[in-house]
């Protein structure tokens, strides 16, 4: 039989590994934005595992409204991504310091 | 009668408002007939009230008008019209009407002209309003009305710095007693509940024992607190020590002024008003001696003062503050009708003074140095005579209206108790001799003696015009007759009846009253009794030390320079006014312009905190790199820290 | 082992080595394809947790939309792959280090002790005829229809905003504008200059009129 504990550290693992992406591939902005997909499927593991071992289809629901929002916030991410693009050249993250106090 | 009331008090104002707001359209005679006819009006209507009251009428105490009803307390115009407001009317109003018509005279050649008329029309609105209030709002309203027409007609050639100057110090110094005033007003609606003069008179004995701790740890009655707040009021507008010093220098203003406000009426609005308290200050045996010392010591040393001026004007203006410190003294030892009564003689003789000074004034071209006068008795008979029979009233020539009410007052500090009452005694005795010293010495150097006028102004001397002569014989009548008319009504007979309130222990006039047999045997009992031999001794001493031996003077002030010096600069209080309070507030408000605004506000708190902001913004910007990936960074160890919390918990 | 927990080994194998594929790989194309993989394989979890639904909309939207996207994009930007992966090895340790406290901190909080089976049995599994959808679909348009409708909203201005930001006008390109042909004025359009008159050519040769 499969505990819910093996579903979470599944989850866990995917969300770490994300992080870890996002250090080390600092610069990489396609990257970053891929690493963040990851972690919200990680996040998303953990709902639809505890839905199911609770009996509670809320979790399900959940996982819904975070697709969409995920949806919507990679579309705009490669948007924006495009925009830069355009305009600088380069997507590396290092160069875009104009928020720079 | 409610129409006749309203009718005294609004002829003025309406010849007030014709002439203050269409004067420009009016020509001079227009605007001096519509004010004298208006003062004359009102001076009928006050006659006729006066014989309603005196025959035996009702005493009319109603409100003609609700200005507004809060929390219970009611704000409202009211007349109170008993035997002491008709006095005063009369009064006001007569002194009033002989000052607008000898301001024809003495105006003549004014640009303000019509401008002055407007000012003494509204004077005498203000006036009436006070003393015929029945509530503690409405006093107050003619109380800062009259205030206000006084700074008014000080500074009324503002051109002048000094008459800048002295209105600007009535004002200052008038504020000072206004505000014990308002706190005692404030203080009476807060234990009394109401402003009517009816409902705290009759609420006052209750209150009797009542304290309230003034500052912590001093315990005080109420009754005493309001009295002596309200009398502080008094001491700026009646111009007592120590807030006498702006009545000399309010005569900058014309002298029609100085005679009607500085002298006959406004400054006698506190005496009014203490004598209208009465009820409350019998209950006060403090407050009664605070008044009297406070009058007994102006009563003397401001006649002493007098003694070393120059100016004609600011003699008069002298005895002015003596008498008032005299009308005091007698209402601080409980005698509140010999108070009054001195108020109605001293209105006239002191009004009749000031005009006869005002009309030498005229005749040596405004010039107000006695240095300069002398010998005027050849040229200006009617000035004379009328200015002599002034002078003989105020030092308390037995017969004439001064000798009644002054002696009166003398005898009854001699016969009260109250404490304080012995050292009054004293000084209103030699206050007599003062008088009399300082009267004379004016009146030898301005009417005798040798001619000092420069020879141009001599060729031009002649007496004043009728506008000017009439209103002295008209005053000098009452100067004369009024003390034997009433001395006997007004002191003995309880003629004041309710109005004033008397308790029985206090009541010396009751007990000088079983020694009175009539006017005459006061006059004879008076060339027999010290008052009068001090009054004698010093019409000698002047007549001595200025018409005989005229070098003695000169060798007195070099004899007693430091005396004479401290006389020279009315004891400092001017000095010591204008270093402490003038130049101190000066200071403060430097000291506080540049430490609290420059420093603390605008230094500190507005360019301080631009200046913070900036600082920690220089350090807190180095936090903020711009890269996208310290930002995460910052994240993911928050939320590292965040789970090891909540694992370790 | 039963057939069950040797699905669940198996995908859980391929899902964590497809993440840790996607942000190790060199080229951002192959990460993107390892994330499709990691989607792949979640929803395969997912329907072993009976949320079926779930599982057909991830592949349907997130690999045939949004990944899609992603791809498109990668490949059409022209990216120097070079500088981009300066500092991946130099910041490996922090990162591995950091994730790895991280996970045994999460390990120890979703670990057997709390969320084993002692504690969360297996549920009981759903009859033959149950429809995830239609359960789903229940509550969603009931319950939670107020925040569908904010959902709806959200997608309308991600719509917009993207359409926004990559909309880009062509100076060169033409167009009309017929607010602006509407407003025009004679003003704006017509000049009026005074010419000095010519000379005109004298009559006789001028006769070609008739």
């Amino acid at each position: 039989m499969i505990s819910l504990s093996d579903f979470l550290v599944v989850g866990a693992l995917l969300f770490c590994l994300s992080v870890a992406g996002i250090f080390i591939n600092r610069k990489n902005m396609i990257v970053l934005l891929m690493a963040i997909e990851l972690m919200l499927l990680a996040v998303n593991l953990n709902f639809i595992a505890f839905a199911h071992y609770l009996g509670d289809v809320a979790g399900q629901v959940f996982v819904f409204f975070i697709l969409t929002v995920a949806a919507a916030e990679s579309a705009i991410g490669l948007a924006i991504l495009v925009v830069l693009f355009r305009n600088r050249r380069t997507i590396n993250v290092q160069q875009l310091d104009s928020l720079k106090g | 009668m409610k129409s006749v009331y309203v009718g005294i008090v609004l002829a003025p104002l309406l010849g007030t408002i014709v002439t203050g707001l269409l004067g420009r359209w009016l020509s001079r005679e227009a605007v001096h007939r519509i004010c004298i006819g208006g003062v004359a009006l009102s001076l009928i209507l006050s006659l006729v009230a006066f014989f309603h009251v005196v025959g035996g009428g009702e005493t009319f105490n109603e409100p003609i008008y609700r200005w507004m009803f809060s929390d219970g307390i009611s704000f409202e115009i009211g007349f109170l019209v008993d035997r002491l407001t008709a006095l005063m009317i009369v009064v006001v109003n007569f002194v009033s009407l002989m000052v607008h018509i000898y301001t024809i005279g003495y105006m003549h050649d004014d640009p303000g002209y019509k401008r002055f008329f407007s000012y003494i029309s509204l004077f005498t609105f203000s006036m009436l309003m006070l003393v015929m209030s029945n509530n503690f709002l409405q006093l107050f309203f003619g109380w800062e009305a009259v205030g206000l027409v006084s700074y008014l007609l000080i500074g009324f050639w503002y051109q002048r710095e000094s008459a800048i100057y002295a209105n600007m110090k009535a004002f200052l110094v008038n504020r000072v007693g206004d505000f014990g005033f308002l706190l005692g007003i404030a203080a009476i609606l807060m234990y009394f509940n109401s402003l009517d003069y009816a409902d705290v008179f009759r609420a006052a004995p209750l209150l009797q024992d009542v304290t309230v701790e003034v500052i912590p740890g001093l315990e005080w009655s109420v009754i005493t607190l309001i009295c002596i707040l309200l009398f502080i009021g008094a001491m700026g507008k009646s111009a007592q020590v120590p807030l006498h010093v702006w009545l000399p220098d309010s005569m900058e203003g014309p002298t029609p002024i100085s005679a009607l406000i500085h002298a006959a009426t406004m400054v006698t609005a506190g005496v009014f008003m203490v004598a209208r308290m009465s009820p409350l200050y019998e209950l006060s045996e403090t407050a009664l001696s605070v008044v009297l010392v406070i009058g007994a010591l102006t009563a003397f040393f401001m006649g002493l003062v007098g003694i070393v001026q120059h100016d004609i004007k600011r003699v008069v203006a002298y005895s002015t503050l003596s008498q008032l410190g005299y009308m005091m003294v007698g209402l601080g030892a409980s005698a509140y009708a010999a108070g009054i009564f001195h108020l109605m003689t001293h209105a006239f003789f002191k009004a009749l003074m000031f005009l006869a000074a005002g009309s030498v004034i005229i005749a040596l071209h405004h010039e107000q140095d006695m240095r300069k006068m002398g010998g005027l008795k050849r040229y200006m008979p009617v000035t004379y005579w009328t200015m002599l029979i002034g002078c003989l009233a105020l030092i308390g020539f037995p017969g004439l209206s001064g000798f009644f009410s002054k002696d009166a007052i003398i005898e009854a500090v001699g016969e009260s108790e109250i404490p304080g009452a012995g050292l009054a005694y004293l000084l209103v005795l030699l206050g007599v001799f003062v008088t009399a010293l300082y009267t004379f010495r004016m009146f030898f150097l301005t009417f005798h003696g040798e001619e000092r006028m420069d020879p141009h102004a001599r060729e031009h001397l002649h007496e004043s015009p009728a506008v000017v002569t009439v209103p002295l014989v008209l005053l000098a009548v009452p100067a004369v007759l009024v003390g034997w008319l009433t001395v006997e009504p007004l002191l003995f007979g309880g003629w004041f009846g309710e109005a004033i309130r008397v308790a029985a222990e206090h009541d010396v006039l009751a007990r000088m009253g079983e020694g009175f047999h009539g006017a005459l045997s006061m006059v004879l009992h008076g060339l027999l009794a010290p008052p009068f031999w001090l009054a004698m001794a010093g019409v000698a001493t002047a007549w001595y030390a200025y018409l005989k031996r005229p070098e003695l003077p000169e060798l007195a002030k070099e004899r007693a320079g430091v005396l004479y010096r401290v006389l020279v600069n009315k004891y400092g209080f001017d000095d010591f006014n204008q270093a402490v309070f003038g130049d101190g507030s000066v200071r403060l408000g430097r000291g506080l312009w540049q430490v609290g605004d420059v420093t603390v506000i605008d230094g500190v708190m507005v360019n301080g905190t631009a200046r913070g902001v900036g600082r920690l913004a220089v350090v807190m910007r180095l936090l903020q790199s711009g890269y996208l990936y310290h930002y995460a960074f910052a994240m993911i160890i928050g939320l590292l820290v965040l789970l090891s919390w909540a694992v370790a918990a | 082992m039963s057939a069950e927990q040797a699905i669940f080994y198996f995908f859980s194998a391929v899902l964590v080595g497809a993440g840790a594929a996607v942000v190790t790989v060199r080229n951002p194309v192959h990460a993107a394809l390892f994330l499709v993989l990691a989607f792949f394989t979640s929803a395969a979890l997912w329907l072993l947790l009976e949320a079926e639904f779930l599982a057909v909309t991830l592949v349907l939207v997130y690999v045939g939309a949004v990944m899609v996207l992603f791809l498109f994009v990668v490949m059409m930007l022209d990216i120097n792959l070079v500088p981009l992966r300066e500092g991946f090895i130099r910041y490996l340790p922090v990162g591995v280090v950091v994730a790895v406290l991280m996970f045994v901190e999460m390990a120890l909080v979703v670990g057997s002790s709390y969320f084993g089976l002692e504690r969360f049995g297996s549920p009981p599994r759903h009859p033959a005829d149950y429809s995830n959808t239609k359960e789903l679909g229940g509550v969603l348009y009931t319950e939670y229809v107020y925040p569908f409708e904010i959902a709806a909203a959200v997608l309308v201005v991600a719509i917009i905003a993207a359409i926004a930001l990559t909309l880009r006008r062509r100076p060169d390109s033409k167009r009309q504008d017929p607010a602006r042909q509407v407003r025009v004025r004679r003003e704006g359009r017509v000049r009026l200059v005074s010419l000095p008159a010519a000379r005109r050519p004298a009559q006789g040769e001028g006769s070609s009129e008739s």
